[in-house]
């Protein structure tokens, strides 16, 4: 009963938040409206007993991938008028192939009824909670049957991480390198400079220029 | 008030039309465009967990999660050929993005 509740609450807000993550003019409100949506996922999670995805959502999109967005929707300096202009034009045709497709799959999933043999044929069944948590459960087949998938998975990550930075890495030219070889080529005559300063005085402005001819 | 596999698909499914209807009604904005992704493989991920948790096998669950890597690697992409973009046109308009030939 208070389960049905929580669902109709998260669904309800879901969807919701969802449209208006469409909807909103201004790109920072979608994307705290596409938090908003993500933190009701995370509900429908932790109702479906799938905590460690629950807070994995909340950590990966909340925390990442969202503030990525935000990053990105502040930092680009556009008009975003200019880019709505036009937002109702393609409305009436999306609103139809929207409401197709919203037909075709409640038609097709809506009376989605599992019965008792396909339980039995499960791949990997989900133990008992009272003795093997959620996370616990994950951490066992992830490093044990398919710790060959999740090294892929760290893969693509690491091979999006290098993508990012050599996309938008911008060499100016500014950037001091280290010269290796220049560095082994020096010496100490070229190194080292002996200066007489008289008493009394800073080093002059004189020294310093001569110094630099030398280097 | 019993919660079936059933109202759970169709969350799912309004989702994932949600997010079609969104790349249609912002053509011109691209990261309006990667946010509905974002909802559709959310949508996805949702059927994954659900059908997880009504056959009671822990298969599902274990994929949501290679779902989300690929998703955040993909948005992290994104992003970045979206910053690469606007650096060199000034615009992130998708009707712009159609010079780019070969």
């Amino acid at each position: 009963m208070v389960a049905g509740i929580f669902f109709y609450i998260f669904a309800i807000f879901l969807i919701a938040s969802a449209v208006l993550v469409i909807s909103a003019r201004n790109p920072v409100y979608a994307v705290f409206f596409l938090i908003l949506a993500f933190f009701n996922a995370t509900g429908l999670f932790i109702l479906l007993g799938a905590e460690f995805l629950a807070m994995l959502l909340l950590m990966v999109y909340v925390g990442a991938v969202m503030v990525l967005f935000l990053f990105v929707v502040m930092m680009i300096d556009i008009d975003f008028k200019e880019l709505s202009k036009g937002f109702l034009q393609y409305a009436p045709v999306g609103t139809l192939i929207g409401l197709i497709i919203l037909a075709e799959i409640i038609m097709v999933v809506g009376g989605f009824v599992v019965d008792a043999e396909m339980i039995k044929t499960a791949a990997v069944p989900i133990p008992n909670v009272d003795e093997i948590s959620n996370l616990k459960a994950f951490g066992l087949l992830l490093y044990g049957e398919y710790v060959f998938f999740i090294e892929m998975a760290g893969l693509i990550l690491l091979i999006a991480l290098i993508g990012a930075v050599v996309l938008t890495l911008k060499t100016t030219g500014k950037a001091h390198r280290q010269n290796i070889a220049e560095q082994v080529a020096r010496t100490p005559e070229t190194a080292i400079e002996m200066v007489s300063v008289k008493s009394g005085q800073a080093f002059s402005k004189n020294d310093t220029i001569k110094m630099n001819k030398r280097n | 008030m019993q919660i079936e596999l059933g109202h759970y698909l169709i969350l799912a499914g309004t989702l994932f039309t949600v997010g079609i209807f969104g790349i249609f009604l912002n053509r011109k904005n691209v990261i309006i465009i990667l946010m509905s992704v974002e909802l559709m493989l959310l949508a996805v991920n949702l059927n994954f967990v659900a059908f997880s948790a009504y056959m009671n096998d822990m298969f599902g669950q274990i994929f949501t999660l290679f779902i989300l890597t690929v998703a955040a690697a993909e948005a992290a992409i994104g992003l970045a050929i979206l910053v690469v973009f606007f650096r060199s046109k000034g615009s992130i308009n998708v009707e712009d993005i159609n010079s780019m030939k070969g």
